[in-house]
């Protein structure tokens, strides 16, 4: 554990950064929403009069003036897009970072197998996803509390454990790619992030790309299908899973036999 | 014993060479110089040693080990010094030494603290504001805090003062009369002459020659020092008719050669190799007031004759 505790050590503010960030945009949205409250039926008669971009957001589905509904829309969104992007950055980085700063050289020529190595690294990535969960989710639930609101616990923790598995599954890709790098790959990461947000936006507009929920993980992600259903969608939810697991195991694969200079 | 063995080692980039049939031996207790000039295979060779990289072909073994199969059990006895050393941002010297101790299970405390106050460094200092010599100073202290049997060098001493270098081979002399190795790779030919007592030669990623420093250094060259009276256009080119002309192969299997010739006022300096006899005859001829005749230093071997 002793390279866990460095790396979450030292890479500790940028966690706290990241973390207070979508915590602070969530709590200003959650703030907000009495005000946006007494506008719902202007706001949902705006949003429902903009074709293609209502369904691109699901807002066609989603009720502005519910709290889940305001939460999915625009925390949702917040949490997606920033914990996507966090999680690429922290994954694509995870290995490549090590070659790229020549500390590689350093790390691997201390006793301790690549093997652990990279399990420690991979501990370190889910453990810092998890606390920005956690610290977002806290922040939400007090929020709500403060505003004199309450959430639908069922829909609310579906969400969230939604948006835990989008950035697992985002940030094993990354962290496999980041296997295969010699330089910085952040770049790599966050367009990659970008790009799986973009495709989930186009399987919302178009029938015919509805396909592109199976790929990217921000289709099982989608606010409005979850607290419509009350349920994430077990397909493209046990894909995302598989791809999570395959991604691990790739990096396993090659960075264990990868010579380092 | 031997501490290491490299049996036709390889090591190729792709169409790019690397080393080749690199067959390396060094005994358990012994100061081995490792020497080549930039991209001879020095850090190759060294980072196969450290199973950073696996090899094309051939085999490593390191006490008595198969480094692929034990690579852990071997690396918890080495100490290894990058050439460019290298460690985390956000992170003090203190951390860094204390991560080194803690990936080999160690409690080293006691001879860090030693070691900082014998190089002069300061473990609170953060790692990016450290200078290169600094950086090298807390390189060398992860690597000799837990008194390993071995210690892999690739450049130490490059950025570090000449007080602070005095006082790390003095660190070294200790260890070594404790019964340490130490694999020394360097440019610094002076530093493998005073300290090793064998050494390696690597070029274009072969061995050129191994053996003891006394016997590398012992080629049939010489370096021959020429006062002159005055003009010594004539002498000049004396040497340079005789250097076209020779062909013979002598022991070494080289023809007699003059090289490094250096012509400063009334000084002319030149490295010989061949039959002296040969020489004396010709410089029968011309005009010189004082001849000196010494062995050349283990850089101009390697600069005219390895390299």
């Amino acid at each position: 554990m002793t390279l866990l505790n460095f790396e979450m050590k030292r890479m500790r503010t940028s966690l706290i950064v990241w973390t207070a960030a979508i915590a602070l945009l969530i709590m200003v949205c959650l703030i907000i929403f009495p005000d946006m409250e007494d506008q719902v039926d202007e706001l949902n008669a705006a949003f429902s009069s903009m074709g293609g971009f209502t369904a691109a957001f699901g807002m066609d589905r989603l009720n502005f003036g519910e709290l889940m509904g305001f939460y999915g829309l625009e925390c949702g969104n917040i949490l997606g897009i920033g914990g996507a992007f966090f999680a690429a950055y922290i994954g694509v980085t995870a290995l490549s970072d090590e070659e790229k700063n020549h500390t590689a050289e350093f790390l691997f020529s201390h006793p301790v197998s690549r093997r652990r190595i990279i399990t420690e690294k991979l501990v370190r990535i889910m453990l810092q996803i998890l606390i920005l969960n956690a610290v977002c989710i806290l922040t939400a639930l007090a929020s709500a509390a403060v505003i004199g609101e309450e959430f639908r616990i069922e829909e609310f923790l579906l969400l969230h454990l939604a948006y835990l598995l989008l950035q697992a599954e985002t940030a094993s890709i990354c962290f496999c790619i980041s296997a295969f790098l010699r330089r910085s790959g952040i770049g790599i990461g966050l367009g990659l992030a970008a790009i799986l947000y973009f495709l989930n936006i186009i399987a919302n507009i178009t029938e015919a790309a509805q396909w592109l929920k199976y790929i990217t993980p921000f289709g099982y992600a989608e606010a409005a299908d979850i607290i419509t259903n009350s349920r994430i969608d077990p397909v493209p939810a046990a894909i995302g899973g598989a791809v999570t697991l395959a991604g691990i195991a790739a990096a396993f694969f090659k960075y264990c036999s990868k010579d380092i200079y | 014993m031997d501490i290491i063995t490299t049996n036709r080692l390889t090591k190729s980039y792709g169409k790019k060479r690397g080393i080749i049939d690199l067959d390396l031996s060094v005994r358990e207790g012994e100061f081995y110089g490792f020497i080549g000039p930039n991209g001879a295979g020095k850090s190759t060779t060294i980072r196969l040693l450290l199973g950073l990289m696996r090899p094309s072909s051939g085999t490593i073994s390191v006490m008595n080990m198969d480094l692929q199969k034990h690579r852990g059990k071997i690396l918890e006895n080495i100490g290894y010094i990058p050439s460019e050393a290298m460690f985390y941002p956000g992170s003090t010297v203190g951390e860094i030494l204390r991560l080194s101790a803690g990936l080999r299970r160690r409690d080293c405390r006691a001879e860090s603290r030693r070691l900082c106050e014998r190089l002069r460094l300061d473990p609170g200092q953060k790692t990016e504001e450290l200078s290169l010599g600094n950086r090298k100073k807390a390189a060398i202290i992860c690597a000799l805090q837990h008194r390993p049997r071995l210690y892999v060098f690739d450049e130490p001493t490059s950025g570090l003062d000449p007080l602070i270098q005095k006082e790390f081979f003095e660190i070294l002399r200790e260890r070594r009369a404790e019964g340490a190795t130490i694999f020394l790779s360097s440019h610094v030919l002076s530093e493998v002459q005073r300290y090793c007592s064998r050494a390696a030669i690597i070029r274009e990623g072969r061995l050129a020659a191994c053996g003891d420093i006394r016997d590398l250094a012992r080629t049939s060259a010489k370096r021959i020092i020429l006062s002159l009276l005055e003009d010594n256009g004539s002498l000049l080119r004396l040497l340079k008719d005789h250097n076209g002309q020779t062909g013979k192969k002598d022991a070494h299997g080289t023809g007699p050669e003059i090289r490094d010739l250096q012509n400063a006022g009334n000084t002319l300096s030149f490295l010989y190799q061949g039959n002296m006899k040969e020489l004396i005859r010709l410089l029968s001829r011309a005009d010189f007031t004082d001849i000196t005749i010494t062995e050349p230093d283990l850089n101009e071997i390697f600069m005219h004759f390895y390299n």
